[in-house]
Formats: C-alpha cells, sequence, structure tokens
C-alpha cells in the first residue's frame, strides 16, 4: 500500500523534472519529442513495461522500488550498463539510435525487459 | 575472516581459523568404511573421522528494510547460537550473501560477528557480494586469497573433500546462476583421480537443482558439474540464496538449502516475487537459523540438523 504511494510519486516526480527540466509550456514540449522521457518501473522483480516503445531521443529512467537491489544491464553488456540499483535509485540513458534494445538485471538475470527504439 | 599465516596450506588455514557463524551443523559419515580399492591406493586420502560442521547463510549485513531492520542484530544472534553449542564444530561454511550491497562497512560489520565464533570460516559470494564497482573485488580482496578464478577452492578435512563453487557470475539474460567453462573444467580435473569412496561436500550459494525456474533458483549448468559427482558414493550439496529449507536427494547426492540469519523468502510461486518475505516480527526468528552438519565414520549419508533463531 505504502509502496503504491510511492510509486505514484516517484512518477510523479519523474515528469515534473521532465517538465521544469525542459523548461518550456505544454505546447513547446509536445514539438519537442527530442527531449522526451520514459520510465521504467522496476516492481517485485519485474521491469514495467517489460516492453517500451520509444523514439529516438528519448531518456528513459529506471527506478528501483524494490527492497532489494537491481541492476539494469544491457545484453550486449556495454551500450547501458547502471551501477547496482538499491530501493528507490534510479539509472537513465538517452537512446539516439533506433533500434531494439534488450536488458536484464545482471543479480537476476531471469528479470528481462525491452526498449524498442523507432526514428522520429 | 580471519587469514592463515601459511597460504597455500588449506589443511593449516582450516585448523588455525576461528569458527563463526549460524547455520547448519553436519555430522559427516565416512564413506570410506572398510574397503579399499585400487583408486583409493592412488589418492590414498587420509581415513574420514567423526566430526561436525555448521552452514550458515545470507547474512545480508546491511539489509534495515521493514523485513528484518537490522540483520547485523539477527547475525549476531546466530553467531551467540554457535557458540553455545553444545559440540563444539570444526569450522564454518557461509554459503554467501555475507552483505547486502558488498559495502567495505558491511564486509567489517560481518567479519567483526562471525571472528567472535573463533573457528576457521570458509566462505563462498552470493551475487550481493560481489556488487562493487570492482565487480568483486571487494569479496576476493578479503576472501580470494588461496583461490581460483572467480574465487572458486577445494580442500580436505579429516578425509571429506570439500569444494566451494561460484554461481553468481558472468550471468545470462534470460538465465539463473552459472559456473562457466573454465569452473567446470576445474572442478573435473579436482575430483579426477579421488576415490569414489571418499565423501564430497560441495558448496555454493545458489542451488545446483533447479528449486523455481521462474525466479533464477537453479544454476544453467548445475548437471555437468553433477556429472562429475554421480561416481562418488556420497555427494552433499550444501546452498543459501532462497532463505528457507529445501532438500532433495537424488541418487548418491543430497541436496540442501538452509535458511537465512536474515529474512526469509517466499516458497517458489507462492507470492508476487522472490523478494523479502515480511512477517510478524514475533515470527521472524522462527525462520532464520543455521544448520548443523554431522559426519560420523561409515557408509551414512551427512547427518543435517536445522535449528531456528527462535529455539
Ligand atoms: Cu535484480
Amino acid at each position: 500500500m505504502s509502496k503504491t504511494l510511492k510509486a505514484g510519486a516517484a512518477a510523479l516526480a519523474l515528469g515534473l523534472a521532465t517538465l521544469t527540466g525542459a523548461g518550456v509550456s505544454f505546447p513547446a514540449l509536445a514539438q519537442a519529442p527530442a527531449a522526451a522521457s520514459a520510465a521504467v518501473k522496476i516492481d517485485n522483480f519485474v521491469f514495467g513495461p517489460q516492453a517500451l516503445t520509444v523514439t529516438v531521443g528519448t531518456t528513459v529512467t529506471w527506478i528501483n522500488q524494490d527492497d532489494i537491489p537491481h541492476t539494469v544491464v544491457a545484453d550486449d553488456r556495454h551500450t547501458f550498463k547502471s551501477r547496482v540499483l538499491d530501493t528507490d535509485e534510479r539509472f537513465s540513458f538517452t537512446f539516439t539510435k533506433p533500434g531494439e534494445y534488450g536488458y536484464f538485471c545482471s543479480l537476476h538475470p531471469h528479470m528481462t525487459g525491452k526498449v524498442i527504439v523507432k526514428a522520429g | 575472516m580471519t587469514h592463515d599465516d601459511t597460504p597455500g596450506d588449506r589443511r593449516g588455514f582450516l585448523k588455525c581459523m576461528a569458527w563463526a557463524g549460524t547455520g547448519a551443523l553436519f555430522t559427516v559419515s565416512g564413506g570410506l568404511a572398510s574397503s579399499i580399492g585400487l583408486d583409493q591406493a592412488v589418492a590414498a586420502p587420509a581415513k574420514a573421522q567423526g566430526f561436525t560442521f555448521l552452514q550458515i547463510s545470507d547474512s545480508h549485513v546491511g539489509f534495515n528494510k521493514p523485513a528484518n531492520p537490522d540483520a547485523k542484530a539477527t547475525y549476531q544472534e546466530a553467531v551467540s547460537k554457535i557458540l553455545s553449542l553444545p559440540q563444539k564444530p570444526d569450522f564454518i561454511l557461509h554459503t554467501g550473501d555475507i552483505t547486502q550491497l558488498s559495502k567495505d562497512q558491511e564486509f567489517d560489520d560481518a567479519d567483526q560477528i562471525i571472528k567472535q565464533v573463533g573457528l576457521p570460516v570458509f566462505h563462498v559470494p552470493g551475487e550481493h557480494d560481489m556488487l562493487d564497482e570492482g565487480a568483486g573485488k571487494a569479496y576476493l580482496d578479503r576472501f580470494g586469497k588461496e583461490t581460483k578464478g572467480a574465487g572458486w577452492y577445494s580442500f580436505d578435512h579429516k578425509g571429506v573433500h570439500f569444494v566451494a563453487l561460484i554461481n553468481v557470475v558472468n550471468l545470462k539474460a534470460g538465465g539463473m546462476g552459472s559456473l562457466g567453462a573454465d569452473q567446470l573444467e576445474w572442478l573435473e580435473k579436482d575430483l579426477s583421480g579421488r576415490p569414489s569412496s571418499q565423501p564430497i561436500v560441495v558448496f555454493a550459494h545458489i542451488p545446483l537443482w533447479t528449486v523455481y525456474a521462474d525466479w533464477g533458483w537453479g544454476t544453467d549448468d548445475a548437471a555437468q558439474a553433477l556429472s562429475y559427482l554421480k561416481r562418488f558414493g556420497s555427494v552433499t550439496v550444501l546452498n543459501g540464496h532462497i532463505h528457507q529449507i529445501t532438500q532433495k536427494v537424488e541418487g548418491n547426492i543430497a541436496f540442501h538449502t538452509a535458511r537465512s540469519t536474515a529474512f526469509p523468502q517466499p516458497v517458489g510461486g507462492q507470492g508476487p516475487s522472490p523478494g523479502p518475505l515480511k512477517v510478524p516480527t514475533e515470527q521472524l526468528r522462527s525462520m532464520l537459523g543455521i544448520t548443523t552438519a554431522t559426519f560420523v565414520r561409515g557408509r551414512e549419508p551427512i547427518a543435517l540438523v536445522d535449528q531456528t533463531l527462535a529455539t
């Protein structure tokens, strides 16, 4: 229950950060997909959403909402690789090329996800 | 863990080390008995004598979440339990996840607690012990001095051969625990030439049989390792990682996982995830514990007795 609250707050905080970071009004934001952002929650040993589709230039932020540390590591082990994320810690990566990026948690490798990046 | 001043000699190391930990107490039973085969004439291990040792696991020092706000305190309780055992074990095996986040402070705190038992402690790392920037350097600097590869090693004690395997590194996306080709090759060599009558104890963090695949509770290439162990008359495989007792016997191989000293986890598939299981505070200690192994000279398997911190 407190977990749900926390999750909501985290998502909200992320949204606010994007808006204030861009420092623009809503119409301008809509015209600036390069500053787009998206979030993946790590909850109960699951990446959610498991498959995320974004456009080129999107910054994806993973947030660990478990009581156990996790990592976010690209299947090729080098395109992106977080350090260990303890509870409520985050990792961000900006996707600059179209493609399909599989990733997993190197501590719990049964945890997998993917980011599909489409050309703008 | 206490380090011996005669590197290279694990037997000496064993004698000099201090006991520590709350775990399982194992009695190792013979396997050598009265038959002396040709293979034994070649390898000639020391005659197996009766003794006990302990297994402790998953102390997660540094963990402070609702499932156990003070994992350091319950680790200390486990050590107190060991100190109160009527029979002093010869040594302790810690089957990994010593710490929660591989921090130096956590390793130091764990060390301060376990050294109180004054017994040798043999380690394998859990995935929580490989989280430093050096991806395991902190662990290996402390415990890897006489080990090979990612930290594997073996030693003999009173005629029983102990093998420490590492299955928490270089894990593959979508997979479970992994031993890797190099370690498997080393294992095959380590066991070759040993008489089939010699009792073997293998210990690793993640189970070497698949307890629950959907949660990664198994080791992808365990079958290869077990194929090298099949010919032995008495094999005991000890693990942690899943924070609950599980046992299975397959031919001459007995598998056993020990409780954690920090927090319980749900039975495989019975819950939303393998994360820490929050139980009422008054129930916590009945779900934490240590394991005692007793080896009696003869052909019987090692006897394992699990005790909780509540008793
Ligand atoms: Cu994970």
